[in-house]
């Protein structure tokens, strides 16, 4: 990306990064297992189920440089699909193709929790592998609308497949019981899957962003056409990370199926995947953590300005142009710059109260 | 045949939209994903002359999109100029946030229900062609979409100040060197292009009713239709706009359950076959 601010060429510090990651991991889960305690664990499962959907979309934008618009596909398509295998199993009699039908007559009866999770999430990846190999023809903002558009036809896929319930959606999907010993209808047991979920999720993306693949991916991003001198086949990398994303994305979009009991057009609209791209802005494009935070701020407003209306959607506005405007670094990637520079509490507290620290990074620097 | 002028009426107005959106991303390089929300703040503008001020349609037509442009010219100068040196998606994410508030306050205001807007008295009535019934008003539409669509391509194409225009998107410094006030032209072309999407607005208020969330299904099919016309391509976007409009209309008769993913089944097609676009270049 052009923007110096974001750069993380610029000043690498890979004991530093390699602390950060140590250290906010601890927290990160020592607030999740401990958090059910105090904050209600339903809402705590929504935020997991974000952070991980935002975590995957930060692994396409962040890492790879690619703005998909049309995330939400992914994940709403992955809800349908494993409240249907968990409700009804798999029912196909017979499949249509313009107009000439096959019999098919393939009974399998409702899946086990785990198991509907898995084979939704599998399905959503290889629905990724379909729109990654058209979407990957084009870059930046053709590629985001790209997305956006198939994304749209997913959407009224969903609006008029028979399976999907419509306007009405998949209403009470059973929770089930995990490896049939867990009883996850307690909101507890099912947080904790939730949790497990999640980490798995997330440790697979960090481990992806530092290995060789991920620093490709990441070259890819600031330069391609330098990229592809190397010898890499950029295409082929760019879309391995989207069908890998897509993949994630829905195993956040299946468990949240699973959770809420529930699987609903909201999810596969396309203000959903505005909202990812939201989460992800909000937290730190391009940082390990900042899609968690940006996920729960963004959650936490939802759940707790609900009674204003139409004034969420306004908010939700306000804060994009904000951080489009001025805090491009998002909540962890400015956190992350403080540290960076280890200021005494007094240094600390003053940039934060003068705004000071855009200008005096780019000083320090001496670039422009 | 009645499908089929429908299908004409889209196309007009995804032409509208897409030369605007096509217009701005030639010279900004920015994807307006506010376009949907100013296309509604148009029809909005004409409801309220008509309601508040009680000016007629075709008052409406002149003043509404000034208004509405205007307004896209404060949001450029101190917005969108600060985003042009950074990454193009900040352009996209920026106008994305605005349309979220936009369409947000207009709905706060006004509720999702739609407000009625009554035809101007000349456009009554119809004719009969003998094989169809065609609403004069839908006529107007049609045609003086047709009118606009053209007589931006010749603007941009054929004069010289679309000269200088589509020299600024190839090197603004030279331009600027030749005393071209190189912003300012940003700026303009900016207003402008929101201005047409206010002018499809006020188009489309008589038609469709007049609501928040107008703009923002249209929009997506917008994005479509510029990328099968190829970006940045006037011509592709008034062709493929009208074109697509018609094919959607036909596919309502033969196959509707098809009827809304027609346009994207096609942008998949094209994508594969022509990545740049049916009039992109590259």
């Amino acid at each position: 990306m052009a923007d110096p601010t974001i750069d993380p060429l610029a000043a690498r510090d890979v004991e530093f990064e390699a602390k950060f990651f140590r250290y906010g991991f601890i927290v990160v889960m020592a607030f999740f297992l401990v958090a059910p305690m105090f904050i209600y664990p339903v809402f705590l499962m929504k935020v997991l189920c974000f952070a991980l959907f935002a975590c995957a979309f930060n692994l396409l934008i962040g890492y790879g440089g690619l703005l998909s618009f049309g995330h939400a596909m992914f994940f709403g398509m992955a809800g349908y699909l494993s409240a249907h295998f968990a409700k009804v199993g798999l029912h196909v009699e017979q499949v249509t193709i313009f107009k000439h039908v096959i019999t098919v007559g393939l009974h399998i009866p409702p899946f086990a929790t785990e198991l509907a999770i898995l084979a939704a999430t599998a399905v959503t990846a290889l629905l990724g592998a379909l729109v990654g190999l058209l979407a990957i023809r084009r870059q930046g903002i053709y590629f985001a609308m790209i997305t956006l558009a198939l994304a749209q036809m997913i959407f009224f896929y969903c609006l008029q497949a028979p399976f999907t319930g419509g306007e009405d959606g998949i209403q009470s999907v059973p929770r089930g019981t995990l490896l049939g010993m867990v009883d996850l209808t307690n909101n507890f047991a099912m947080y904790y899957f939730v949790l497990a979920i999640f980490t798995a999720g997330f440790l697979l993306i960090v481990r992806t962003i530092h290995s060789p693949f991920g620093q490709v991916l990441k070259a890819i991003k600031e330069n391609e056409p330098r990229a592809i001198s190397l010898g890499y086949r950029t295409e082929r990398y760019k879309f391995l990370a989207f069908v890998l994303s897509a993949g994630l994305a829905g195993l956040a979009g299946a468990t949240k199926a699973i959770v809420f009991q529930l699987a609903s057009l909201t999810d596969v609209h396309w203000s959903m995947s505005g909202e990812v791209v939201l989460m992800t802005l909000l937290g730190g494009m391009g940082t390990v953590f900042g899609p968690i935070a940006g996920a729960f701020v963004i959650m936490a407003m939802e759940n707790y300005l609900s009674d204003l209306g139409a004034w969420v959607t306004i908010t939700q506005g306000i804060v994009f142009v904000i951080c489009v405007l001025a805090f491009r670094r998002g909540i962890v990637g400015e956190l992350e710059a403080l540290l960076k520079r280890k200021l005494t509490f007094r240094q600390l507290m003053f940039e934060i109260f003068a705004f000071r620290h855009h200008k005096r990074a780019k000083e320090k620097r001496g670039g422009p | 045949m009645g499908q089929l002028l429908i299908g004409l009426i889209n196309g007009s107005f995804y032409a509208l939209l897409s030369l605007g959106l096509a217009v701005i991303f030639g010279l900004l390089n920015i994807i307006n994903f506010t376009h949907g929300a100013q296309y509604m703040m148009g029809a909005f503008a004409a409801y309220f002359l008509l309601n508040k001020l009680g000016m007629n349609y075709w008052w409406a037509l002149v003043v509404a999109p000034l208004a509405v442009g205007a307004t896209g010219v404060v949001i450029e100068r101190f917005m969108l100029s600060k985003l042009y040196k950074l990454d193009h998606l900040y352009g996209l994410l920026l106008t994305f946030g605005l349309a979220l508030i936009i369409e947000g306050v207009f709905r706060n205001e006004f509720g999702s229900a739609g407000l009625p807007y009554s035809m101007p008295s000349a456009l009554e009535g119809g004719h009969n062609l003998g094989f169809m019934f065609l609403p004069n008003y839908r006529a107007w539409v049609i045609g003086a979409s047709l009118v606009v669509c053209i007589g931006t391509w010749l603007l941009i194409e054929k004069t010289k100040l679309g000269a200088y225009l589509r020299a600024a998107t190839e090197n603004p410094k030279m331009v600027e060197a030749f005393g071209v006030n190189v912003p300012r032209m940003i700026t303009l072309t900016y207003g402008f292009g929101v201005g047409l999407a206010a002018l499809a607005g006020v188009f489309a208020a008589p038609i469709y009713q007049v609501s928040p969330q107008m703009g923002s299904s249209l929009i997506i099919v917008v994005f479509a239709v510029v990328v099968i016309g190829g970006m940045g391509s006037i011509l592709g976007a008034v062709i493929t706009g009208f074109g697509l409009g018609v094919i959607e209309g036909l596919t309502k008769v033969f196959y509707p359950e098809a009827s809304n993913t027609v346009i994207f089944v096609i942008m998949a097609i094209v994508l594969m076959i022509r990545p740049q676009g049916l009039f992109g270049q590259r």
